[in-house]
């Protein structure tokens, strides 16, 4: 065991202090203009797509380096690298191993630039957690593929310009895996419409998307006809060890029990409180348990062996974690927890009810916590598929 | 384990050979970074070729727990521990000596002692694997008692006792608490009397576990009236005014007992450490047994979800084997997930126990609550899940649960690390 950085890894965290103590201002000192230079200068680094290779323009950097690189930024809560959220998650990555010269050329520049936003047609209403039975129909028709079908849950729809998407070009196959394809769709296109869906925190940042004799050229299919649910298990198969959530917990742990600190409640300091005082070490002990998991699926990664189903011990914690710090929350603070933005009595300005209605963002989307256990059980522990 | 890491993987040596032959490699610049380190302490911050952060085992220590794992299987599977625990003793004499034989013992004793000067890490894989077959021996207790004389004992002390512990002819244990079960130094009342050139200890050891087999025993008792004025002495077993024996207890592959003292006499040179100076290594060694227990626990939990994993795949109801039920499958992937987030812990506190880093007691007392309110849990739904014969004697769940509730309490429970974190960790 050895917790220890390389002296080249040594040198390439005080490279990235030094960056950041010449490029990051104090959160309070940061100015409105400041993220139009920060967005220039992290893409000059190539830190924008830091783990792509450096051919397509990313920053070829190790795993080790990765990281460094997030634990460093996390420490001083610095803005996101990049603005182009699920382009950088999965689109892009998929794009450099399955996608065609031209993709590449045209795509990846223009996901590291932030030049808009991709969006992601995987669920329907019919296909949630059983994916693969998904029916949105594309059928060839000379050199174009032609659409008509659903797509539901699509976050950020309508504030994307591109749709990354999973359609049905087979439906006489044995295995439902196969005969689906991925498509790259522009959400311009004649015949695609979009339409919000309110969720129960009163936003909207998911849509259903509408196909409808939408026309697609051949040269936007990625990967082969057919292989699309390998384009997909490959894209979320980039999973990584889950250190940047770990900080984004950790900091809203610390958030919490600053609300815990300056609630006073029959008297007392709410973070005096036995039973409150109980539920935010299991929460602290559960995030440090995350974070260094994360650390042993890294030890893995470095060993040359991809992560497999493992990576869901940690989203089962994060799903957990997200919906306790909610209700936590809601315990400390107590009837002013259930106030809203603009209330003058609602702590944090009512940011906390956002955070105890908010958590399905993180909880449903990409797995529920059922499939979760499916995947350790069959998966891991070999118990029989139901 | 990809390569062969050296040429006699496959021979017959024991591994306290194997060990000392790698040992004696630390100086060789092959990569055998994690174990050369804490084989050897001048090497330790050296200029010694690195590849990268492991949070994980050397290919050695991979191999030893190979080799425990098969020593365990073929000679104390739990058909044997059952005969082994209702002995008298408890414990086998014949596998503990072996054992020893083996390194298992003197792992992490100093070399000069008879110890292999090995880093708490070599033994965690040990005791992962003790724990798996729930292996009945007084291992930690020696360990634990050793830890003791080498950290405040003189160099003549250490002379004395460790190499008798090490090669396993003498066993050992740390007596300390008393009625009060009070892991603080308010909790240790035992009275010492100065008498001439001796002192006289009266009063009871609770709680100590494997007492009834213990040679030496690693006694706390109160030297003054100062909060924190309690002191460490060795006591050996049959010495006028000792009594030692064991309780019937829930876990039968743990001995706990209690050390009867009646003037028992202590001269100079058995007190460990200057007099009413010890509670700062007496905290420590609460930390270090917090953490053996729990790493035995990592191993002894994954047996009990094994056990039931595989008992949910044979077990047929309702036309299919029950492990396909979500009902089944669910609580058993929480199983899984808990025991592989308290492994985390205990890893990351063994190796900040081992390099003495600032937070290893934070570490410890993380792992160890996690791991006292998971086991039983994991325990209490083993037995649930195997339906009514989990309840029976004969079926081998029951094993576990009880070593789950033993481990509840052992160097403090879940309530009183909650507290530990507090404390430490400033909330």
């Amino acid at each position: 065991m050895d917790f220890q950085l390389t002296p080249e890894e040594e040198a390439f965290r005080d490279d990235v202090r030094a960056f950041l103590d010449e490029n990051l201002p104090a959160e309070e000192d940061r100015e409105p203009l400041f993220m139009l230079e920060w967005t220039r200068k992290v893409r000059e680094q190539r830190w924008v797509g830091f783990s792509w290779p450096r051919e397509v323009g990313g920053g070829g950097g190790s795993i080790m380096q990765q990281v460094i690189l997030k634990e460093e930024m996390a420490k001083r809560n610095a803005p996101q690298l990049g603005s182009c959220f699920m382009g950088l998650a999965w689109v892009g990555p998929s794009i450099i191993q399955y996608g065609s010269e031209e993709q590449k050329k045209k795509y990846i520049p223009e996901i590291l630039d932030g030049a808009y936003q991709w969006c992601t047609g995987y669920s329907e209403p019919d296909s949630g957690s059983d994916l693969a039975s998904l029916k949105c129909k594309c059928v060839r028709e000379g050199d174009e593929y032609v659409i008509n079908g659903q797509k539901t849950w699509t976050s950020i729809a309508m504030w994307s310009k591109m749709i990354i998407l999973l359609v049905r070009t087979e439906t006489e196959v044995e295995h439902k895996h196969d005969g689906i394809t991925c498509l790259l769709v522009a959400m311009d296109d004649p015949g695609v419409e979009v339409r919000p869906i309110r969720n129960m925190a009163g936003g909207a940042i998911f849509a259903e998307v509408f196909f409808t004799d939408v026309r697609v050229p051949l040269e936007n299919r990625l990967g082969e006809e057919g292989q699309g649910w390998q384009v997909t298990l490959s894209a979320l198969a980039n999973e990584r060890s889950s250190i940047s959530e770990v900080y984004g917990l950790r900091s809203k742990m610390e958030e919490l029990k600053e609300l815990a600190r300056r609630t006073v409640r029959a008297g007392c300091p709410a973070i005096e409180n036995p039973s409150i005082r109980r539920r935010i070490q299991r929460a602290d002990i559960r995030v440090e348990a995350m974070r260094l998991n994360g650390l042993r699926f890294i030890t893995k990664q470095l060993k040359g062996q991809p992560l497999g189903s493992e990576t869901s011990i940690n989203k089962l914690h994060r799903a957990s974690l997200e919906i306790e710090i909610g209700e936590l929350a809601m315990e400390i603070a107590g009837s002013a927890s259930t106030l809203t933005r603009g209330a003058d009595e609602a702590p944090d300005g009512g940011s906390w009810a956002q955070v105890a209605l908010s958590w399905p963002d993180v909880v449903i989307g990409g797995g529920t916590p059922n499939i979760q256990r499916n995947i350790i059980a069959e998966r891991i522990l070999g118990l029989p598929k139901d | 384990m990809s390569t062969g890491c050296f040429a006699c993987r496959h021979s017959e040596k024991p591994i306290r050979a194997r060990m000392r032959v790698l040992v004696k490699r630390a100086g060789s610049d092959r990569l055998h970074a994690p174990l050369r380190r804490s084989a050897n302490q001048s090497l330790r911050r050296g200029a010694r070729k690195r590849e990268h952060m492991n949070f994980g085992f050397s290919e050695e220590q991979e191999l030893l727990r190979a080799e425990v794992r098969k020593f365990l299987d073929q000679n104390a599977a739990l058909e044997e521990v059952r005969r082994i625990v209702e002995t008298p003793e408890g414990f086998d004499r014949n596998l503990w000596n072996r054992a020893a034989e083996l390194g298992w013992v003197g792992l992490t004793m100093p070399e000069e002692n008879g110890g292999m000067g090995l880093g708490l890490v070599t033994l965690l894989v040990v005791l992962e694997e003790t724990g798996r077959s729930l292996f009945p021996s007084p291992l930690i207790s020696t360990v634990l008692a050793a830890k003791a004389i080498e950290r405040l004992g003189s160099t003549d002390q250490r002379a004395r006792w460790l190499p008798g512990l090490a090669d396993g002819s003498k066993i050992a244990t740390f007596a300390l608490l008393e009625e009060s079960d009070n892991l603080a130094p308010e909790g240790i009342s035992l009275a010492a009397k100065r008498d001439g050139d001796v002192t006289l200890l009266s009063g009871r050891k609770l709680y100590v576990p494997d007492a009834g087999s213990a040679d030496l025993f690693v006694v706390a008792f109160r030297s003054g009236s100062g909060p924190e004025d309690v002191s460490l002495a060795v006591l050996e077993k049959g010495a006028s005014g000792t009594t030692a024996s064991d309780f019937p207890a829930m876990d039968l592959t743990k001995r706990l007992g209690k050390l009867e003292l009646a003037g028992a006499r202590v001269a100079d040179d058995a007190i460990l450490g200057e007099p009413g100076t010890a509670w700062p290594s007496i905290r420590w060694l609460i930390d270090l047994g917090a953490a053996l227990v729990t790493a035995e626990a990592v191993g002894a939990a994954e047996g009990a979800l094994e056990l039931t994993r595989d008992f949910a795949k044979e077990r047929t109801q309702f036309d299919s084997p029950i492990g396909r039920f979500q009902g089944v499958k669910h609580p058993l992937a929480e199983m899984y997930v808990d025991i592989e987030s308290y492994k985390s812990l205990t890893y990351y506190a063994f190796w900040a126990l081992d390099e003495d880093e600032p937070d290893a007691s934070l570490a410890v007392s993380r792992a160890k609550v996690y791991a006292s309110e998971s086991f039983p849990e994991a325990g209490i739904l083993g037995v649930q899940l195997h339906g009514a014969v989990g309840f029976t004697w004969e079926y081998d769940i029951q094993l576990y649960l009880k070593r789950a509730k033993w481990l509840r309490p052992m160097f403090g429970d879940a309530d009183y690390h909650y507290h530990r974190i507090a404390a430490v960790g400033g909330l």
